[in-house]
């Protein structure tokens, strides 16, 4: 219990430091991939490898974006909120290299064929929606763009990333052929994390606590980092 | 093991061959597992012999032949053959068997005898894939009879020359290269003639991805991807994807099978 609270003190230079061990950390699926491709270890289909890897880390750090605010209520460490933005830049980046992947290794520029696709097959409509809707949050994602926009219309169009992340699962589960296991582990993941935030928000409004200074803005709070 | 006395086929490709490697362990095999790496770690589980494949239905010899017997009942020769998977990737390989027809006419089908279906061993205990519902084991596939005559379609034994690896469909399966891969079964216990067009296993499980001809075609397109192009296993990272060709290149021998078909319709 007292790690826990002394957790939930994190001063900022410790908050700061952790932030940077997790910089490096999350980069390590691409420095895997680098390692594989030097080493013959991208397997039979290394296209297929490659898509299939970017694509699960972006929604794995979709997922642990989402996980932040959450885990911020849960554990009450506030300043998790500091890697919210870093952490929700690298699912943008894992998922543009998913996108680079498809446009450079899998279709080599082929731009008939990939309007077919993004018009055509419904998993990559829904996969390139979420994928283009993802661009604007990446470029307001700075200081400067939250003050422009103002924290309430930031808030709104940050929601974004709810449809995005559904759209991420969609496009992942249309893709399977037959065991739809993966895809449904990660339906399950997000169902948990929007289900927290619908909970979260229906207590707030139904009981209002005098201890909280309980309005709807503290629940969707926005980066300090 | 090797396998003695292959000869050689006028029906090869002479394009190179996709690396025993990948050959082994890029596979799908449900009954091992999902993912293509699967089958390779798992089909040792598999126990080959003794094996016996029955075969019945609308024959006038029926039969329950000894994996030892099929491998002596035809010369064995290596036939080295595109296969064209269902999702877009190909590999050339050289499988060792000999024409399904010599089979069939030992057994001799009765006139009524219009289609022939291929069922999967059921061994959930050495098949761990099979104890998840993926499926409607066992594995069930189909060929109408024309088709299975045809000296394309091989009773395959062998690859590389040596005994069918597990994964690959030991001890014995079907290849029939101008169709999809999943319309040749593996670890093949029973082939039985029927009047009607067989209940398969990916036809079931989705009727309008996965027809009952499944014959390669560039121009009908899976609902989910097209089909138009392939990527050929082993070409590495950077390599283009190729045309896929009517019918996986092999138009010239089989087309007339289907000259009154509409392939839309009957995909």
């Amino acid at each position: 219990m007292t790690v826990l609270t002394r957790l939930a003190q994190l001063p900022a230079v410790h908050a700061e430091r952790l932030k940077r061990i997790l910089f490096v950390l999350c980069l390590l699926p691409l420095a895997r991939w680098i390692w594989l491709g030097f080493n013959d270890g991208l397997g039979a289909n290394p296209v297929e490898f490659i898509i299939r890897s970017t694509g699960f880390w972006a929604l794995a750090f979709l997922a642990i974006t989402l996980a932040v605010t959450p885990l911020r209520r849960w554990l009450q460490w506030p300043w998790l909120l500091r890697l919210r933005r870093m952490l929700g830049l690298y699912a943008f980046f894992y998922a543009c290299l998913h996108f680079a992947a498809y446009l450079v290794l899998d279709q080599f520029f082929d731009l008939a064929a990939i309007v077919e696709d993004v018009l055509k097959r419904p998993y990559i409509t829904v996969g390139f929606t979420s994928f283009v809707l993802l661009v604007p949050l990446a470029i307001t994602s700075t200081d400067g763009m939250i003050r422009r926009l103002g924290g309430r219309r930031w808030r709104r169009l940050h929601r974004l990333v709810y449809a995005i992340g559904v759209g991420g699962v969609i496009h992942f589960w249309w893709l399977v052929k037959a065991d739809i296991t993966q895809p449904f582990l990660y339906a399950i993941a997000l169902g948990v994390l929007l289900g927290e935030r619908v909970v979260h928000h229906l207590r707030i409004r139904v009981l209002p606590s005098p201890g909280t200074s309980g309005s709807a803005r503290a629940a969707i709070p926005l980066p300090r980092d | 093991a090797k396998l003695a006395e292959v000869r050689k086929s006028p029906l090869s490709t002479m394009e190179p061959l996709t690396s025993y490697k990948d050959i082994t362990h890029y596979n799908n095999f449900y009954e091992f597992g999902t993912d293509k790496s699967d089958p390779a770690q798992q089909a040792h589980l598999l126990r080959t012999r003794p094996w016996t494949v029955a075969v019945e239905g609308l024959v006038r010899r029926p039969r329950v032949y000894d994996i030892d017997e099929l491998l002596k009942l035809a010369p064995l020769e290596e036939r080295i053959y595109r296969l064209r998977c269902v999702e877009a990737w190909s590999m050339v390989v050289p499988w060792v068997g000999y024409p399904l027809s010599a089979l069939i006419r030992q057994v001799e089908p009765l006139g009524s005898a219009k289609f022939v279906e291929f069922t999967t061993v059921l061994r959930p205990s050495e098949m761990p894939g099979q104890r998840l519902p993926i499926l409607a084991w066992p594995y069930v596939e189909g060929l109408r009879l024309d088709e299975a005559m045809h000296p394309l379609t091989l009773l395959c034994l062998g690859l590389y020359g040596e005994v069918l690896p597990n994964q690959n469909g030991a001890p014995v399966r079907i290849v029939v290269p101008w169709k999809y891969g999943f319309k040749s079964g593996k670890s093949i216990v029973k082939i039985r003639f029927t009047e009607f067009q067989p209940r398969t296993s990916w036809n079931l499980a989705a009727p309008h991805e996965y027809g009952f001809y499944a014959n390669v075609n560039p121009t009908v397109d899976h609902p989910r991807w097209s089909q138009a192009k392939e990527r050929r296993i082993g070409e590495g990272l950077f390599a283009r994807k190729r045309d896929t060709l009517m019918f996986n290149g092999y138009a010239d021998q089989v087309a007339h099978l289907y000259a009154d078909m509409d392939l839309r319709k009957h995909f």
